[in-house]
């Protein structure tokens, strides 16, 4: 594939062509590089073919791809982690494929999941990392200061790294690879599993750090805003590079194909989504703050869409193209080839309306206190859950999301409150009251060993659901969550999206009243996200009542009522709507942030 | 250079704050030796004592009683007289008599003609108990009768040969000797191996290699900032065994102390090496732990001698046992231990051992490589 | 009834899926065969204190016709080999030290003066302390060649005669001993292991949670974690069982009902154990760890290799929370010597206690994790 962005690859040509006469303009530089495993089985799968990349000195370069597409090869293959099957890759002028050792001696490189060591302090790890890259000793003490500062870790120099929040963990990697001050800085998708005010934290010490010394990064990510913020962007897909050139280039793509449509009474803005994105001139739709955003096909009309509700109005707004959108397009073009992708879902019923407000209570929390030894992790929370629900739970890193999260579960006992789920306590009640509810855990908790559907087997078997039925259901779910061609391949090799579906279909096997969803769109790429949220809103429309914790806040849109945690506490609780409106922002994401500083402030002004 | 030291003193430092702060580590190393030690060295043996014998005296003539009068004042056995064999039979399927020694009701009358009999029956159940007491029994008899044949003129010994035993390096007769430098050899391939080994794994399964590996660190680097901690462990292991043995249980040591130390110090590059060879072929930490047990410690406990003789195994285990470097150790502290210094033993079996140390240290070099796989 | 039905079908599914995730996984399929077969073949064959082969000096000052004929009587049966012949008492130490021979011979000058004179020539046997085992039975075997000697040489009948007959194992092969107390040796090595890390390893994996948010109850999740590891430790007992039978022919002389009861027994109480361990731990690396501290002193308090009875006493009663010494116990003289259950009814006692205390501790901890 041809890469349509044309500056990087014209600076790359052009130094090819002036050849070794002045100074180098490429930190990196790969040429059709491609690398093949082989799989258990002996069968060889490519991660990465043909893929021309180059990153300039000083630059900073962003890799985008859905879940799966090569990202982690690459950074690995930089930096002399994997030898390549096919190619050539400089590496700061020098050949990855001999010279691996004095690469990994100058470049700093950040794995998706760093590797601390847990056993040890904050400190310790700082000081080993600065042994290791051989930080020099006059400058070593005053620098470890320095980015402990930056990244906030100074008070907790001396607690275990094992005993820190996600967010801290990540910041902790960070300042570990950014000790040596690296020419060249490779990050595999640092803020993977971070929550926004993490995240922003993270960007803000890359920033800094590369500013003030000039480093050059090439960055993988999932989120399209940090994209936007690079330089260059290339998007690969399923090992290949499907569009590169600077951020604005790229989302040119997407002019004039952009729409913004505001949700019109009774029907939400998840509603309207899902029925757009069954509409086939629509390529993509997605909520947007309190407005709904669609894409159209190459050649799509808006006016038609005009009357795509009978009956109801709609009215909808140029807006500029994002580097989404094109992303978006990119994914959807590369999919026409390729099968693997999801076929589209089915439109929800939409003349059911929104059946949240009026219903019952199914969900009841009240005075809900957790204390671990002498650290409470939840304190006084209390809420409702009304049936037909989605309820949203958020909060950074160590708020106690997840510590709420079990409790509701039945997973841990409370230290005090009162906690009733579908009208039982399910760490009282007998294990019939589990029957009621369902539940997609953060990590991806289905038996690896196991098929597909000996999975669904296990589960319909513990379930109670007799023979007969369990068939027919195994077979329905199945093909509702489009993984009848993979029923017997095993659980544990499935693809991250596949992984997804199959813990979705066996939570749901069971027809629960109540859905419990972890962090369960963590991790997973654009468009498998767009397909959970319609399958989400379709529950929801059959009144399936939905608890679901995120990091993505542009999610929380999807949910009827959200509750916003920090440090134990609730400190925001309701609609989208009013939850932005106390944010005093346009998007969940600031909301979210300036939400959570406030109270921070608030809470240091006038501590307990 | 000076770069180099000083990363691998960071390695170092960041190992031993794990071994510190991981209870597993120090159970493995210290304190699971510490109780092997202790629970062989009071308990293991395979010495007969106290084992109970019911004598049935179907002659009860005091002639009968004098030939199994030994049995009395020895420490071997604990004999309980019955009358009938019927009576002696039901103890020995209670399991409250490993032995039966019958006299027959004419044995007076016929050892007046000179031609006694007297029937010794065993338990097989517990061969080894069997095969001792079955010894000691024949002994104690044939004293009576050459005693018995001496008091009364009736020489049954004309012409007879006496075999006069004597147990060299082993003065007690005591077969925890036996064991405790054996479980030395035990504890050191366990530490060595089997704690190496997964803690080598644990770093490859948490990606904190995959961290490390981006750096300036030379493997050779990773290698030694494993291999010393680990060495330093499993001496300290070493240590404590030997003083507990030697001062709380009274093991004989008559050897040089610097060839011991010499020795165990090869053997356990050796073991050490082994661990990291392992976890750099398997790297994942359930495997590494049945490797490591199924490569060294069972072969270990098997075929280097430690219980079982490796002049009783046939041929083909024999050869098994030879190739296992703690055959040589085992051979060789058991020497050290039991018999001194025999510098011919010593300085061949050392040399074998530096072989191969040298040859693991350089396998587990070449494994350690700075890639992902 | 329909209830029931599904409570059935629950426990159904809940063992379907252990035995599939088991036997599916490479890596503990590894470790149910290969040390199966290593454990039979090798310890079958290494575990032996009998005597096969003893390299020894010969140190004959008597060089007389009567010395010769003894040597030829000990080297008659194959055991004792020759491999050095001395010429001087200062050269029988360096074959010992050195391991060369395990023992030395020494006729003395005057051995064949005294038995031509009806006295009692003296042999002198050392041997190597290093090996007791081997020691006391060298000894065992000259004495009672020299017994055999003597008697044929005074030509008479002797004044005793010990007739030695050993019940159950008349050849005394300790490999008869040895063999089944492999049965339950294999499953304090696997099912130890493989029901201590089935807990741990849903633990790690996120698959508890998972499974503690069903309508199982924890007596089904109990169900369905000890029955795998039982059955496997059935079949490899049987593996085991067909092992000493067939190849190393060993007679079985007891009641396999008797036999499989006791199995059964022991593997549930070693499960038992399994799962407590695996309950106290968050890792898998911790259960290995944990189970390995446990394995070693249970094998060495269990009789297996050295009596329990020549333990100090207060180490005795220790032995008493040990199932492994009882297994070995009961198997050994079911199989051998075919004790009826009478006779071994004690053994029963401390297996059931051990399973009785583990099962409901660990099927309580699932839910109850100390945090």
């Amino acid at each position: 594939m041809v890469s349509e962005g044309s500056s990087v690859m014209d600076a790359a040509a052009g130094q090819r062509q002036h050849g070794e006469k002045g100074t180098q303009t490429m930190a990196l530089q790969s040429v059709r590089i491609g690398k093949t495993f082989s799989n258990q089985k002996g069968t060889a799968v490519t991660a990465l073919t043909g893929v021309d990349l180059c990153v300039p000195y000083g630059k900073k370069v962003a890799l985008i791809g859905p879940d799966g597409a090569g990202k982690t090869t690459f950074l690995r293959l930089a930096c002399g982690l994997f030898s390549p099957s096919e190619g050539t890759m400089d590496v700061l002028g020098l050949a990855v494929e001999t010279d691996a050792g004095r690469i990994q001696a100058k470049v700093g490189y950040m794995p998706q999941r760093f590797g601390l060591y847990e056993d040890l302090s904050v400190q310790e790890n700082m000081n080993l990392y600065a042994d290791l890259l051989a930080v020099p000793k006059e400058v070593r003490e005053e620098r470890i200061r320095h980015l402990l500062t930056l990244t906030g870790l100074a008070p907790f120099t001396g607690r275990l790294a094992g005993r820190l929040s996600g967010g801290m963990k990540q910041k902790l990697g960070l300042a570990c690879t950014l000790l040596r001050m690296p020419p060249l800085l490779l990050l595999d998708e640092p803020t993977v599993g971070v929550d926004p005010l993490s995240r922003r934290e993270v960007w803000e010490i890359i920033d800094t750090v590369v500013k003030d010394e000039g480093m050059t990064v090439l960055v993988s990510t999932g989120y399209m805003e940090e994209a936007e913020q690079a330089d260059f962007v290339y998007i690969i897909d399923q090992g290949r590079i499907l569009a590169s050139g600077t951020p604005q280039e790229v989302t040119d793509k997407a002019v004039s194909r952009c729409f913004s449509l505001v949700p019109t009474a009774g029907i939400s803005a998840r509603m309207l989504q899902a029925l757009f994105l069954s509409n086939e001139q629509i390529l993509d739709a997605v909520p947007d703050g309190r407005q709904v955003r669609l894409t159209l096909r190459a050649g799509g009309n808006p006016r038609q869409l005009e009357t795509a509700l009978p009956g109801i109005p709609l009215s909808f707004t140029p807006v500029a193209p994002r580097l989404e959108d094109s992303f978006m397009i990119c994914l959807h073009q590369a999919s026409r080839t390729a099968s693997s992708r999801e076929t589209p879902l089915p439109p929800p019923d939409w003349t059911v309306g929104s059946p949240s407000g009026g219903g019952k209570t199914v969900i009841e929390v009240r005075e809900l206190v957790r204390r671990f030894g002498d650290f409470t992790a939840v304190d006084r929370t209390s809420f409702s859950v009304q049936d037909g629900e989605i309820f949203g739970l958020l909060g950074p890193n160590g708020a106690g999301k997840t510590t709420t999260f079990r409790m509701l579960c039945g997973l841990l006992p409370a230290t005090s409150g009162t906690l009733f789920v579908a009208g039982q306590d399910l760490r009282r009640s007998p294990a019939e009251a589990r029957r009621n509810i369902g539940y997609v855990a953060q990590k991806f908790s289905l038996y690896t060993m196991l098929s597909v559907r000996e999975n669904l087997e296990f589960f319909g078997g513990v379930y109670g659901l007799l023979r007969q039925a369990r068939t027919e259901r195994i077979s329905e779910v199945l093909e509702e969550f489009h993984l009848l061609d993979v029923a017997d391949t095993l659980a544990g090799s499935l693809p991250l999206g596949y992984k997804q579906r199959l813990s979705m279909a066996a939570a749901l096997l069971h027809k629960p009243k109540i859905l419990f969803l972890d962090e369960a769109t963590s991790g997973i790429d654009p468009l498998a996200r767009r397909s959970f949220w319609h399958r989400i809103t379709n529950l929801a429309a059959a009144g399936t009542t939905i608890v679901i914790t995120t990091h993505f806040m542009e999610e929380a849109a999807y949910c009827d009522r959200i509750m916003i945690q920090d440090q134990g506490q609730t400190i925001a609780l309701g609609t989208p709507a009013a939850i932005m409106e106390q944010g005093e922002a346009e998007d969940m994401n600031h909301a979210f942030i300036h939400i959570v500083e406030k109270k921070r402030a608030e809470r240091k002004a006038n501590p307990v | 250079m000076r770069e180099s030291i000083r990363r691998i003193q960071a390695l170092m430092y960041k190992e031993f704050c794990q071994i510190v702060r991981d209870k597993s580590t120090v159970l493995i190393g210290i304190v699971l030796p510490l109780v092997l030690i202790t629970l062989v060295a009071s308990g293991m043996s395979l010495d007969v004592t106290d084992v109970p014998i019911a004598v049935v005296l179907e002659d009860s003539s005091p002639l009968a009683r004098d030939a199994v009068s030994f049995l009395e004042g020895s420490a071997y056995f604990e004999p309980r007289y019955v009358t009938s064999m019927q009576e002696a039979e039901q103890l020995m399927s209670a399991q409250q008599a490993d032995g039966i020694v019958c006299i027959p009701s004419d044995f007076s009358s016929r050892v007046a003609r000179g031609n006694a009999r007297l029937q010794v029956i065993l338990n097989g159940v517990n061969t080894t108990t069997a095969t001792t007491v079955r010894g000691y029994l024949t002994a104690g008899l044939q004293g009576w009768m050459q005693s018995y044949g001496q008091r009364t003129g009736v020489s049954g010994t004309a012409g007879s040969i006496s075999v006069v035993g004597r147990q060299w390096f082993n003065d007690a007769n005591s077969s925890t000797y036996l064991f405790v430098p054996g479980l030395i050899v035990i504890v050191m391939t366990l530490v060595g191996v089997f704690l190496t080994a997964l803690v080598m794994a644990r770093e490859w399964e948490r990606g904190t290699l995959e961290s490390l590996f981006v750096t300036p660190m030379r493997p050779m680097e990773l290698l030694i900032s494993k291999l010393v901690p680990y060495f330093l462990v499993a001496s300290a292991g070493f240590v404590l065994c030997v003083l507990l043995a030697v001062f709380g249980y009274q093991l004989p040591f008559h050897g040089s102390c610097l060839a011991l130390a010499i020795c165990s110090a090869e053997y356990i590059i050796v073991s050490v090496c082994l661990g990291l060879t392992i976890s750099s072929i398997v790297k994942k930490q359930f495997l590494a732990c049945q490797l490591a047990l199924f490569v060294s410690l069972l072969p270990t406990v098997m075929f280097s001698g430690f219980v079982f003789d490796l002049h009783s195994v046939p041929a083909a285990i024999r050869v098994v046992g030879h190739l296992l470097p703690a055959t040589y150790y085992m051979e060789f502290v058991k020497t050290i231990f039991l018999a001194g210094n025999n510098w011919f033993l010593l300085a061949r079996n050392g040399t074998i051992l530096a072989a191969y140390a040298l040859f693991f240290l350089a396998l587990s070099l070449r494994l350690a490589q700075k890639r992902l796989s | 009834m329909k209830e029931f039905y599904r409570r059935l079908q629950a426990i159904g599914a809940m063992l379907q899926k252990e035995f599939l995730a088991t036997l599916k996984d490479p890596a503990s399929r590894v470790v149910l065969i290969v040390p199966c077969i290593l454990q039979g073949f090798l310890f079958g064959y290494a575990a032996t204190y009998n005597l096969a082969e003893v390299p020894y000096a010969l140190y004959d000052e008597s060089k007389s016709i009567y010395s010769r004929s003894f040597v030829a009587h000990l080297e008659g049966s194959g055991i004792f080999q020759r491999v050095q012949t001395l010429s001087g008492s200062a050269e029988m130490a360096p074959p010992i030290d050195s391991g060369q021979v395990m023992a030395v011979v020494r006729i003395s000058r005057d051995f064949a003066d005294r038995i031509s004179r009806g006295e009692t020539g003296t042999v002198q046997l050392i041997t190597d302390g290093r090996n007791p085992m081997t020691s006391g039975l060298a000894q065992n075997y000259v004495s009672s060649i020299a017994a055999s000697y003597s008697q044929e040489l005074s030509g008479r009948t002797p004044l005793l005669t010990i007739q030695t007959r050993t019940w159950y194992n008349p050849n005394e092969i300790t490999q008869w001993m040895f063999l089944p107390s492999l049965i339950p040796l294999l499953a304090i090595t696997q099912v130890l292991l493989l029901s201590g890390l089935s807990v741990a390893r849903e633990r790690e994996n996120g698959t508890f949670d998972q499974l503690l948010v069903t309508p199982l109850h924890p007596l089904e999740i109990l169900i369905g974690k000890a029955v795998p590891p039982v059955c496997i430790g059935l079949v490899q007992a049987t593996l085991m069982l067909l092992l000493s039978l067939f190849w190393f022919q060993i007679p079985f002389s007891g009641s396999v009902l008797l036999l499989y009861t006791f199995i059964l027994l022991f593997l549930v109480s070693c499960v038992g154990i399994g799962l407590t361990v695996s309950a106290l731990s968050s890792t898998m690396q911790q259960v290995m760890v944990y189970n390995f501290a446990c394995m070693m002193p249970m094998i060495l308090l269990s009789g297996f290799a050295t009596p329990v009875r020549n333990m100090p006493v207060w180490l005795q009663y220790v032995t008493y929370v040990n199932p492994f010494r009882f297994a070995i116990d009961a198997i050994r003289h079911i199989y051998l010597e075919g004790a009826p259950f009478s006779a071994i009814a004690f053994d029963a006692v401390p297996l059931l206690m051990v399973a009785c205390i583990t099962m409901p501790l660990a099927g309580w901890m699932f839910r109850h994790k100390l945090a």
